[in-house]
């Protein structure tokens, strides 16, 4: 049996379904914070197999539908500028801004360059035809991609390269929880925390949600076994009235999380005052920058004059009738907006949630078992 | 974004590079973020061309025998 397959067998599925359903008392509302969560929910069927007991709302937990407008905004104009090539992992190049996005940006003519990973970064540094172009990363995700992004400026500084800046756009994932946490009308009853980004950060990053909210916290992986145990395990502690932060997902995180990577983000970021999230608006403490010792990296400060042009000349706005927001904060589900799957569809997006491989909307609309 | 896949290490190719196994797919990755030394056999988990931690393969085998307490009871019902 192969380390892919063993986490999706019937009988180990039957055998869960078969006590979260027998074992729930009444229906439980359960946020998956992850868009891979929501992603295998959907594919497996998952959310039909315990409809009758779980109701699963959909986190913030995808870095291409919480940026917002803004910022891709701000990286079409980065990537405007003279001589800079801007790069980018795929999944934010179709994401509209106010007028374009990048991907269409670079069907007019501008050097915007998609990469699998930062090393990329360096092979195009490493093209002589590009020495005195400067390469800006547009730097996304959450705390499972943070320390690649640090991993890269390590070896930009060993290196002593002086082309490569970071427009970065780094978030956590524990503010937003607790922004939902803190609205008067949250119905949840528990959270299935992120599996990667435990990996990352270890389980501590969740004790708010337990001892202030008093809510469940089951960090799981993302094959079918591993989200429906982790809702077991929420339903067991829903039972015993006892919110804690468990570990579902006991093969790859641990408690303390990979100290390694989590000094390496130390050493080059800090938090941000703010940081304004798509759905939420700004929200305190929530994203992250270059520390100020590495500001000559920092595509915010390298470029400051031309992003505070662009803030004070454009227009941000959104389509009005898109409910990403909504349905980031777990308030509606995709169906609930009037344009999915009318006027929004993955060929033509509206909104992040269905441009994202892993946003909400994308998920109910490839795999329709709503 | 936070996709991860487990990864198999066929290759130590220097201090801090190796060659996975991505479901039949091979690649080279980097190991600086991992805390221990990766060996080959070893499974990864790999996020944007690094690798971020190991498989503990003790703990998925540990995880699959949880719940079994029902087994008797299904299989009656």
């Amino acid at each position: 049996m192969s380390i892919y397959s063993s986490f999706k067998q019937k009988n180990d599925i039957e055998r869960l379904v078969f006590l979260i359903n027998s074992e729930a008392k009444e229906t439980i509302n359960i946020m998956e914070i992850c868009g891979g969560h929501t992603h295998s929910i959907m594919k497996y069927g998952l959310n039909a197999l315990i409809k009758d007991k779980i109701n699963f709302l959909h986190g913030p937990g995808c870095p291409v539908c919480v940026m917002p407008i803004k910022r891709i905004d701000a990286a079409i104009c980065i990537a405007g500028l003279p001589d800079v090539i801007l790069v980018a992992y795929g999944d934010i190049m179709r994401v509209p801004g106010t007028n374009s996005s990048l991907i269409k940006e670079r069907a007019k003519g501008k050097d915007i360059r998609m990469i699998y990973s930062p090393l990329d970064i360096i092979k195009i540094v490493g093209d002589k035809s590009n020495k005195n172009k400067k390469i800006v990363f547009f730097a996304i995700g959450f705390e499972t991609t943070t320390p690649m992004t640090a991993a890269l400026l390590e070896e930009v500084i060993i290196k002593k390269i002086e082309n490569v800046f970071f427009y970065i756009n780094h978030v956590l994932v524990p503010p937003p929880i607790n922004a939902i946490l803190d609205s008067n009308d949250s119905l949840i009853d528990g959270f299935i925390c992120p599996g990667h980004v435990s990996v990352i950060t270890g389980s501590g990053i969740y004790s708010d949600i337990v001892q202030k909210y008093k809510k469940s916290a089951v960090i799981s992986g993302f094959e079918p076994y591993d989200i429906l145990s982790g809702t077991l395990l929420i339903v067991r502690q829903i039972n015993d009235n006892n919110p804690s932060v468990e570990i579902a997902y006991k093969r790859a995180v641990k408690e303390e999380g990979n100290k390694k990577a989590q000094d390496l983000v130390n050493k080059y970021f800090r938090v941000r005052d703010e940081f304004e999230w798509r759905g939420f608006g700004n929200i305190a403490k929530s994203g992250l920058r270059l520390r100020d010792e590495f500001k000559y990296f920092d595509a915010e400060y390298v470029f400051a004059d031309e992003l505070k042009a662009l803030e004070l000349n454009e227009d941000f706005k959104e389509n009005t009738g898109c409910k990403c927001g909504e349905i980031l904060r777990g308030k509606l589900k995709p169906v609930d907006c009037p344009l999915f799957g009318k006027v929004c569809i993955p060929e033509n997006p509206v909104g992040a949630c269905m441009v994202s491989s892993e946003g909400a909307c994308s998920a109910y609309y490839k795999y329709r078992n709503f | 974004m936070c996709l991860a896949i487990p990864s198999k290490v066929i290759e130590i190719k220097g201090d801090s590079t190796v060659v996975v196994d991505t479901m039949g797919s091979k690649r080279l990755i980097s190991t600086m973020l991992l805390e221990e030394r990766a060996n080959v056999g070893e499974y990864l988990l790999i996020h944007v061309g690094y690798a971020m931690q190991k498989i503990d393969e003790k703990e998925a085998i540990e995880s699959l025998g949880l719940f079994k307490e029902i087994e008797n009871k299904m299989n009656m019902g």
